[in-house]
């Protein structure tokens, strides 16, 4: 199927949405089309029920991190250095803020043609890394929007159910983005030495002496046998 | 062969909304479970016997495969590709093989197709009889059914070792052919091999389809409407279970396979018993497909002369190339930049996106059937957590 068409006819079918053409060096010649998060969910639809076209399947969903470039030129400039009109050389640097892409790749199961390569990006990297979600049209996405929001940072609006995938809920950053740095210590789970083991001491002691009276004797000496010693575990 | 299959009737459960919310359990099965075939975690809450609410947990294994490929050069990566779906190594080099080749316009020689061909299907065919095995052990029928499957994939895995030097972790696509070409009286000793195949199918066949407790335990069970499994991405045997007549080997002619005569069998119901069917089927095709290839295969070289091993950059552009791996659909999307390593390098795993329907199959089954369910979409989780 040639991409010109399917871009005309989405351009009728779904009035106002900016669509384009991004072509592929590549000898693959795998094509793809930029639509807009404005109107992502409805060219998808129209890209799913048009009776020509029929894109079926979404099967392949996955982000891209185009991190921000920045740029540094010599600019001259006169100002006044020690009273006197100069004219100086500065650096300026200036960062452009850069954009997570999200693709899908789209077959026809009905038709038996594709695929079709869909892309949006996102404005920026941090606040304004939001995109629609396509999940209520193709459920496939649902897993693997996850993924994206997981490892890219991507918020999927209108996601069902929009948690982490792979890595654990509490985790803070991205890894699969360029700029990602690795911790220095690997040992996520707090083990117990030095300050984590004086907090849980402590814990048992003030636990103990909360206890009534009659109740310490007993406790006493299983918080005994309970306390944690140096040196030992492992 | 069904190609228009109506959606099977739900089959009929008792009303479950009479519970109060305190009533239910939620237990975790998983992340150490023998069913979970590694390390998965499916957190179940149920109302007595029914499943309520199913949410599977995913992360265990993760290693971040996608970033460590992207660290490294093209060629770097294929050997890590084989730790993927370690039942099926050899599909899993094929397909970033082939994604490469797209990349970088890259014409693979005739002899080599072949040999892709010849050692895709005989995984196909050790992957589909233990998959079975597994089910069946899942099921409680302890031992019989797997060692039989074990058996046929030992005499596959002994080919594969003589072959590459490696039982599971065969490494043997290049890009633009083969790493190594077949020693003598390796077709030979396959042909034996696949010419005794049908023999352990009809056993197989016979063992249980007899059987009446498995009969009960799979039918009517875990139904997918076709419907769900177009939606969700569902690919491979699990799809035409469902009666979705899409095998990639047909629809993109990927490699030689429209040489091949070779059937598609389809499900009408989408249960856990067309699925294992289904499979049981598709062997018998492998079979043929297998005959075919090493009657026909010619003689040549079994790797493009141009390639370059060393300094390989493609230049810039993107492709997707996706086979039809035994578990589905198995497609690898890569971007370069014109350097050696891929700027993004992207598995798409069969066996993930065909959990994405695990609660809707669960949803008012016995506990007992997640096991069933689980075990007929068949995943390897070295792939689903990558």
């Amino acid at each position: 199927m040639n991409l010109e068409t399917i871009k005309s006819e989405l351009e009728a079918a779904v009035p106002g949405c900016r669509l384009e053409l991004v072509a592929n060096p590549s000898p693959s010649g795998q094509h793809s089309l930029r639509i807009d998060a404005a109107h992502a969910v409805a060219v998808a639809v129209c890209l799913r029920d048009a009776p020509g076209l029929r894109f079926d399947l979404c099967s392949n969903v996955t982000g891209i991190d185009w991190p921000g470039k920045q740029t540094t030129e010599k600019v001259k400039l006169r100002k006044l250095v020690d009273g006197t009109q100069q004219e100086v050389e500065e650096l300026r640097t200036t960062t452009t803020p850069g954009s997570l892409e999200v693709v899908y790749h789209l077959f026809s199961i009905e038709k038996k043609h594709g695929p079709i390569v869909l892309r949006m990006s996102t404005q920026d990297r941090d606040a304004n890394a939001h995109l629609p979600s396509l999940t209520p049209v193709w459920r496939s996405a649902e897993l693997q929007e996850r993924e994206i929001f997981d490892l890219f940072g991507v918020v999927f609006d209108g996601h069902p159910d929009l948690r982490r995938l792979l890595m654990w809920d509490e985790f803070v950053d991205h890894p699969m983005r360029r700029d990602y740095v690795g911790p220095d210590d690997y040992e996520y789970e707090p083990t117990a030495h030095d300050e984590v083991l004086r907090r849980a001491n402590q814990h048992l002691s003030e636990a103990a002496a909360k206890l009534p009276s009659e109740a310490v004797g007993n406790q006493q000496s299983e918080t005994d046998g309970n306390r944690l010693s140096e040196g030992g575990g492992r | 062969m069904i190609t228009d299959a109506s959606p099977a009737a739900q089959p009929e459960l008792e009303p479950l909304s009479e519970t109060s919310e305190e009533q239910l359990l939620e237990i975790a099965m998983g992340p150490q479970h023998p069913s979970t075939h590694g390390v998965f975690r499916m957190n179940v809450v149920l109302d007595g016997e029914h499943v309520v609410r199913l949410k599977p947990v995913f992360g265990y294994l993760h290693r971040n495969h996608e970033k460590i490929a992207e660290s490294e050069t093209y060629l770097g990566s294929m050997p890590y590709t084989d730790r993927l779906d370690y039942m099926c190594p050899i599909t899993n080099n094929w397909a970033y093989a082939l994604a490469v080749e797209k990349l970088a316009g890259i014409q693979v020689p005739e002899r080599a197709e072949y040999l892709r061909v010849i050692v895709g299907e005989l995984t196909r065919l050790q992957n589909h009889a233990c998959l079975i095995g597994f089910l069946m052990q899942d099921m409680g029928s302890s031992g019989t059914p797997l060692m039989y499957a074990f058996r046929e994939r030992e005499k596959i895995l002994d080919l594969f070792e003589s072959l590459t030097g490696a039982r599971m972790m065969c490494n043997y696509m290049r890009f633009g052919g083969c790493r190594v070409d077949l020693p003598a009286g390796w077709l030979d000793q396959a042909k034996i091999v696949v010419a005794d195949f049908p023999r352990f199918l009809d056993e197989y066949e016979q063992l249980l389809l007899s059987n009446e407790i498995l009969m009960d335990r799979t039918q009517e069970v875990g139904v997918l409407s076709r419907e769900l499994a177009v939606s969700a991405g569902i690919s491979g045997p699990m799809a035409r279970a469902s009666g979705v007549d899409y095998d990639i080997r047909k629809v993109d002619h990927y490699s030689i396979y429209d040489r091949f005569t070779f059937r598609v069998p389809l499900g009408s119901h989408g249960d856990v018993y067309d699925r294992f069917m289904v499979r049981l089927l598709e062997m018998r095709e492998s079979v043929s497909i297998l005959e075919q290839a090493m009657r026909d295969i010619p003689a040549g070289p079994i790797v493009d002369p141009k390639m370059k091993i060393r300094g390989f950059r493609p230049k810039p552009g993107e492709a997707y190339g996706r086979i039809e791996a035994p578990k589905g659909e198995l497609g690898f999307y890569l971007i370069s930049d014109g350097s050696p390593n891929p700027y993004r390098y992207r598995v798409r795993p069969p066996s993930l996106i065909n959990l994405t329907v695990l609660e809707d199959l669960c949803l008012g089954q016995n506990v007992a059937d997640i096991v069933a369910i689980l075990g007929s979409i068949d995943i390897v989780l070295g792939e689903v957590d990558r």
